[in-house]
């Protein structure tokens, strides 16, 4: 259904909040109290349909995240699962792929009881996205779960399938009255990066999908968004005294945000051409957690405060006026990585060997604000550099005085926060202390927090909050279309002023980028931290 | 690292334990907090074992104490501290310090405990077994934020409940709380999927289960409503039936794994309902510190009630709702004697 109000152009978000199935005069369970907080949020009654469910994504993380959390008990009873793809299976077929790669890749432990529990609501739905018998097949399945398993007509759409594929699925959805939902119910679609590959594109996306499913039931998955690190922003800046009032350009003097993967583009190298590293990562991964450290405190953790906020930052991002100073993308050459030889980008299988794809990019980034005025964002990521790795650096300013010998201070550094969001998730803080000795000499110290050594066991998955969320309804971690526009206004100039200009630089695979990229900051005066 | 200590002090405790970290190259652990077990020789084990599994949630310093005050007159007079430290790999995440606590020391655990605590972080203490009547008065106890007790391990569990109900100080919880969370969401979201009112409840599960009396006051406390508790064979809760005018909300667990829910005017839903280890209590307890409303309110609840079972007929036969706003703790055989103290 297509709600006039619901396409309006309204920069601020239009959807409410959770609405408790539609009801008028509020149920409230007498049994819940917000004082207690050892009962979790469970999802009301619920489904939800993978397309393209023979795929990686929804082999190793989809359902192991499903499985998880059943196993956490979070989900609602009779939650049903339904699988939608070309494959030839019957549902004890799906029931079974769906057995293995839980049992390969969950991270609680396999239990039958947990496993029976869902098995009972899995069903398979073999047929091509044209075809129409296949969803008229996956409407009766729907209706028939509703009866057996008592969904209550509550179904999320989950599209794990290439964006090329979107249009035609949510009108498939849509013609076979798959995305209206019946009366005190709701149909959500959830779609995975990449959203479009510029501004234009982008909104035809959105456009697409919001003729079918109504903006606040549309979910876009940034899996970056689900890491506890992540969130863990939002409670280090808003929960403490200690941080925000040096959170300014008073006494930050440059952030650095770094994705550094250390594989190559592997078997994706139809989808990686063409695309690039910034596309790929900085228009969303990068410039979320670019908003997560830049916005102003939200006035609720209600999801439009929190989208305002991150708006506000983004519409405030100001790119440098000289694109080719400012900004470097490069190609990994052939080197060795880790004592393993590995091959250049344009000597990979499927990739043209005139390709200009960048698969690193560093941009540096300017947010016009009262609180960040002259701060430079520095933005990188890169495959094939020297390890895997993501934090946030913000990195403060010189003391202004320092009242010891010069030669005392040689080795001192800037301080610097560093959030490193994963792996070995954490916060550090780094800065001088006194070399033990006679003489005054100060260096370079760490402390450390690392969020539980092995925390990570037992903290749930991105995909499992993320899902979690979907069914409650709750958009909090999913960007949503403005943020996603927004962000493409920001980085095609970029990408055009890259086409149009020069070829990319080449760096030794294994190490951390071109020279381009030190010079950038050289400019400067600064350096990449080495994360 | 394993260091043995014998009679020693708390503060060589403390510098072996700097000591051991530095030898096994970590200077520092994000520990969060100090977990206190009181045990005897027994149990110490698998209590060191749950609480070195929770440690991978929450990583922490734990402290056994292991209280031997001796059989003879002359063992009792002497007093003496045993220690054992294990660092690393031996202790989960965090640290362990095993405290043997010998002869008149037995009685003073808190002078040995107090110098080995974190700075600034949460001290929980918990006794596996028997507790003391009165947790925060306890000497250990008073140095505790949290105090977890656990009344399934008492000779008689029910008027166990009674006690912890008398002596309730904000702090204090109990295992036989935390192990009903699972019940208790499920519960929840049945309502939440299902508006109606509930005028009466059924509770059934083993007798001496201090766990089913304890869902049975949440359940009269929160509904306002009377609660029959129902004995059966077991394991734990079997059942839990919520009497509306459309029919029964009931949850439904013969095996101790699996239950069945059933909801007028909808199918059937099987739902994984295990009955957890202990380290998964644990760790759910130390999730968070603050005092814990809901159970204190549940607890106090039937208190009056625990001990009045001569009532207990009378309300079988006739259930008049609303008159009374204590649940009927009712038996189909006689109560069994732990309620009948009074």
């Amino acid at each position: 259904m297509t709600d006039p109000a619901a396409v309006s152009d309204d920069p601020v978000l239009d959807d409410g909040a959770p609405e408790n199935f539609g009801e008028t005069n509020v149920w409230i369970n007498p049994l819940r109290d917000p004082a207690d907080r050892r009962l979790p949020r469970i999802a009301g009654p619920s489904g939800l349909v993978i397309f393209g469910v023979t795929g990686d994504l929804s082999r190793k993380k989809l359902m192991p995240a499903i499985y998880d959390l059943a196993n956490r008990g979070l989900l609602p009873p009779g939650f049903s699962l339904v699988g939608f793809a070309r494959r030839d299976w019957e549902d004890e077929d799906f029931a079974q792929v769906v057995h293995d790669s839980v049992k390969e890749h969950s991270r609680t432990p396999f239990r039958e009881e947990v496993w029976q529990q869902l098995a009972k609501g899995m069903r398979f739905v073999q047929g091509e996205f044209v075809d129409d018998q296949a969803f008229d097949k996956l409407r009766e399945t729907i209706e028939e779960l509703d009866k057996a398993q008592g969904t209550g007509g509550n179904f999320a759409f989950y599209l794990s399938v290439p964006p090329k594929f979107f249009p035609q699925v949510v009108q498939q959805l849509k013609a076979h009255g798959l995305a209206d939902p019946p009366k005190g119910s709701w149909r959500r679609a959830v779609i995975e990066k990449p959203f479009g590959h510029d501004l234009a594109s982008a909104q035809e996306l959105n456009k697409v999908v919001h003729e079918v499913f109504p903006r606040d039931e549309v979910f876009r998955i940034d899996h970056y968004l689900g890491k506890e690190t992540v969130q863990n922003i939002l409670a280090l800046r808003f929960a403490n005294a200690m941080f925000e009032p040096i959170w300014n350009r008073g006494y930050v003097d440059h952030v650095q945000i770094t994705m550094a993967e250390d594989i190559g583009i592997g078997g994706r190298a139809g989808y990686y051409d063409g695309i690039g590293a910034a596309r790929d990562v900085i228009q969303n991964h990068l410039l979320q957690l670019m908003a997560l450290t830049a916005m102003e405190e939200p006035a609720s953790f209600h999801p439009k405060a929190l989208v305002a906020e991150k708006l506000k930052v983004l519409t405030s991002v100001k790119i440098p006026d000289d694109l080719g100073k400012h900004t470097v993308r490069a190609q990994y050459a052939h080197g060795w990585q880790g004592g393993e030889e590995v091959p250049g980008y344009l000597e990979e299988e499927g990739i043209n060997p005139k390709s200009k794809t960048d698969t690193f990019a560093a941009i540096k980034l300017e947010i016009n604000n009262r609180r960040w005025a002259g701060v430079p964002f520095y933005l990188r990521t890169g495959k094939r550099l020297g390890r895997r790795v993501t934090e946030i650096a913000v990195v403060f300013q010189r003391a202004p005085y320092l009242p010891f010998d010069a030669a005392a201070t040689e080795e001192l550094g800037q301080n610097a926060l560093v959030i490193r969001v994963q792996p070995d998730e954490g916060v550090t803080v780094r800065f001088g202390s006194k070399v033990p000795g006679t003489s005054m000499e100060v260096r370079d110290v760490t402390m450390d927090f690392a969020y539980g050594e092995s925390f990570t066991e037992s903290s749930p998955e991105a995909y499992e909050r993320l899902i979690l969320d979907v069914l409650l309804g709750d958009a909090n971690l999913f960007p949503r279309h403005q943020e996603v526009e927004e962000s493409w206004r920001i980085l095609d100039p970029i990408e055009k002023y890259w086409d149009a200009h020069g070829k990319p630089a080449q760096y030794e695979a294994g190490t951390w980028g071109p020279a381009e990229a030190d010079e950038m900051l050289a400019r400067d005066g600064r350096s990449w931290r080495r994360p | 690292m394993k260091i043995d200590l014998t009679d020693t002090t708390s503060s060589k405790i403390n510098a072996t334990l700097i000591d051991a970290r530095r030898a096994i190259g970590t200077a520092t652990v994000g520990m969060v907090l100090t977990l206190v077990i009181v045990t005897d020789e027994g149990s110490a084990y698998d209590a060191l074992k749950a609480a070195s599994d929770a440690s991978r949630e929450h990583p922490s310093r734990i402290l056994a104490v292991i209280k031997r005050p001796g059989r003879s007159p002359r063992a009792r007079s002497q007093a003496r501290l045993d220690a054992e430290v294990r660092v690393g790999s031996d202790s989960g995440t965090g640290e362990t310090v095993v405290l043997r606590l010998h002869g008149e020391l037995a009685a003073q655990a808190q002078s040995v405990v107090l110098p080995l605590l974190l700075p600034d972080a949460p001290v929980v203490v918990w006794w596996p077994e028997n507790a003391p009547v009165n947790p925060e008065k306890d000497p250990l106890g008073t140095l505790a934020q949290r105090r977890i007790t656990d009344a399934v391990a008492a000779e008689s569990p029910v008027e166990q409940l009674a006690t912890r109900a008398a002596s309730y100080a904000p702090g204090d919880t109990d295992l036989a709380w935390t192990r009903i969370t699972p019940w208790r969401s499920m519960l929840a979201a049945a309502l939440d999927q299902k508006h109606v009112q509930v005028d009466s409840a059924t509770v059934e599960g083993e007798s001496d289960n201090p766990s089913t009396e304890l869902l049975a006051l949440w359940l009269a406390e929160r509904l306002k409503i009377k609660v029959e508790r129902k004995v059966s064979e077991g394991p734990g809760i079997t059942a839990v039936r919520m009497h509306t005018v459309d029919g029964d909300v009931c949850l439904d667990r013969p095996d101790g794994l699996l239950a069945k829910l059933s909801m007028p005017g909808q199918p059937d839903r099987m739902v994984a309902l295990k009955r957890r280890e202990t380290s998964e209590l644990i760790a759910e307890e130390l999730r968070r510190l603050d005092p814990d409303l809901i159970y204190a309110s549940a607890v106090r609840y039937g208190v009056e009630n625990l001990h009045s079972a001569s009532s207990v007929r009378e309300v079988v036969e006739a259930p008049e709702p609303a008159t009374a706003p204590v649940p009927s703790k009712t038996a189909k055989k006689t109560a069994s004697p732990s309620r009948t103290r009074k």
